[in-house]
């Protein structure tokens, strides 16, 4: 009995939680502009994103951003977890703080403390800044997943090749980091797919005039319920969906 | 617990296996080197200058006047503005409860799912954790605008005569956290619940605990990290998610967030936005402050 009620529970929890994406999708291939009657199967809508050039300009720029923030911030973050994991240093508690800050600041906060950064620089808002906020905001997420992966293994394996006289790059190049290698392209990915859907902190950062994918569906979403945003939104929901998903497989197989 | 002291051995041996091969020298400069740059220049620094910025009056032409005020502080205490607190954190920490009610059985549940379906039953939970809440929020007007689906279902089968009206109302932004926010529950208290030695459980019920006192008694506290640290993952985000409050509640529910944006983006008014910014944090911290406390406390219960 209680696991009958526990099941159905579960059940409806699930429902909940993937009844809204399911509408959405299935609406985004209705032949029709209204949201309650089905029309009949339709691809209209994602052939009307196709032909939108400020919707493609937008998602060419995130795409760029996502590519270069992700890869900006798996090198950064990697240093970072290295420079955690293998060092003493001077004021190491203070680093642990600030990653730790990275993490658990309100999303609005780190957008507002960053455009307070770049306009005190005097670094114009627009492509830039997007990528240093970016970078800023995955790369907590790189660093804890790598430092996760160097504190489950052997440290062993690197007194050995240090014994064995490797030199400290190489102990890092041919050690280190193909053991971490699996959690460094986890974190890329998931890096990938946070700048792709950032709103909060890019809101602050990108200027009036440069157009990002997750901006530009804001911005549509405020003006109502379209056909349009639900392709858009589907293939972004796709899209990340994916991505996360190759990213939640390399860390399983760990 | 007990490997801080080999870690720290671990440490220094790694340190000290380098120190004769001084060449180790350039790679270790180089990572430290760009991780305290990094974390000073956008983390440190921009966080003081918020507190800076707050701290200033507003500018005629710059976004602010280098003149020392507490202004910006003493407006936030304005009715207007503690009203927007006051409804904010009213909000937020509804939200935060609903989602642990929800959540708790939820997680209970998949923690005692059999082992085979843990992963896929997780991974569905995970699932809307990565994806875009600005598109799940969007999924949701779909669900339960005026001539949305939840209307026509209703109406439909005749539990309502007229359709609800649901969008732009404070109901409508509440729903939109709930959903939104719901994994960031489940996963923190499954966590918990994962690690829980059910044997107490069990012990508790064979010496005659009824159900409410296993819950109240046995399990509630042995997962209270896990309840406090998917409170403050609801409760903290809810705070800042304007696009919630723009989407769902239709620009009428100011909500902290859209006050602070508000104030960068279209007010101009940095000192006041910083001050409001300021607050959350140091709100923030707190209870960043409990959590920890909790933490030490359970570990110290636990020690033996």
């Amino acid at each position: 009995m209680i696991r009958v009620v526990s099941r159905t529970y579960q059940g409806l929890v699930y429902l909940l939680l993937y009844l809204p994406i399911a509408v959405l999708i299935a609406f985004s291939f209705n032949d029709s502009r209204s949201s309650l009657t089905w029309r009949g199967f339709t691809t209209d809508w994602y052939a009307k994103l196709i032909e939108d050039g400020d919707l493609l300009a937008a998602a060419g720029n995130s795409a760029i951003v996502a590519l270069l923030a992700a890869t900006c911030a798996t090198v950064v973050g990697t240093l970072t977890a290295l420079a955690l994991y293998r060092y003493r240093f001077r004021g190491k508690p203070l680093a642990e703080g600030l990653v730790f800050v990275l993490i658990m600041a309100p999303e609005i906060v780190m957008g507002i403390s960053l455009l307070i950064l770049f306009v005190a620089l005097g670094i114009g808002l627009g492509f830039t800044t997007v990528l240093l906020a970016h970078v800023t905001f995955c790369l907590p997420f790189v660093t804890v997943t790598v430092l996760a992966r160097l504190n489950g293994f052997d440290r062993h394996l690197v007194e050995a090749a240090q014994d064995l006289g490797a030199s400290e790059l190489q102990t890092v190049a041919r050690v280190i980091l193909p053991m971490a290698a699996p959690a460094l392209a986890a974190g890329w990915l998931l890096s990938f797919t946070l700048s792709l859907d950032d709103v909060i902190i890019t809101t602050f950062v990108a200027g009036p005039d440069y157009e990002l994918l997750p901006l530009k569906l804001y911005s549509m979403v405020r003006r109502g319920v379209t056909p349009e945003i639900n392709a858009l939104s589907t293939v972004l929901f796709v899209l990340t969906l994916v991505v996360a998903g190759l990213a939640q497989r390399l860390l399983q197989r760990q | 617990m007990g490997d801080r002291p080999a870690k720290a051995r671990g440490e220094a041996r790694a340190s000290d296996g380098n120190g004769p091969r001084e060449q180790a020298g350039g790679f270790r400069r180089v990572a430290i080197g760009t991780t305290w740059v990094w974390l000073l220049v956008f983390a440190l620094v921009p966080n003081l200058l918020v507190v800076a910025v707050s701290l200033l009056e507003r500018g005629e032409h710059e976004f602010v006047h280098l003149v020392l005020s507490t202004d910006s502080y003493v407006r936030l205490l304005d009715p207007l503005y503690a009203g927007v607190f006051w409804s904010s954190f009213r909000l937020a920490a509804i939200a935060t409860l609903v989602c642990l009610l929800i959540a708790y059985p939820f997680a209970l549940a998949l923690a005692r799912a059999p082992l085979r379906w843990r992963p896929a039953l997780l991974a569905l939970v995970v699932i809307p954790f990565w994806t875009s809440s600005l598109v799940r929020t969007y999924a949701l007007v779909i669900l339960i605008k005026t001539e949305g689906l939840l209307n026509a279902v209703l109406l439909g089968a005749g539990f309502v005569d007229e359709p609800l009206e649901i969008l732009y109302t404070e109901l409508a932004v509440l729903i939109g956290f709930v959903y939104t926010e719901l994994p960031f529950m489940v996963l923190p208290l499954y966590a918990a619940m994962e690690k829980l030695d059910w044997r107490l459980v069990e012990a508790a019920r064979d010496l005659g605990a009824g159900a409410w006192s296993v819950l109240w008694r046995v399990l509630v506290p042995l997962t209270l990290p896990g309840i406090i640290a998917g409170a403050m993952l609801v409760f903290l985000p809810a705070l800042g998610m304007f696009y919630v409050a723009d989407v769902l509640g239709g620009a009428k529910e100011l909500l902290i967030g859209n006050l602070i944006r508000d104030q960068f983006l279209s007010a101009r008014d940095w000192p006041f936005g910083a001050a409001a910014s300021v607050v959350v944090t140091l709100l923030m911290a707190a209870l960043i402050g409990v959590y920890a406390l909790s933490q030490r406390r359970l570990d110290a219960k636990g020690a033996p």
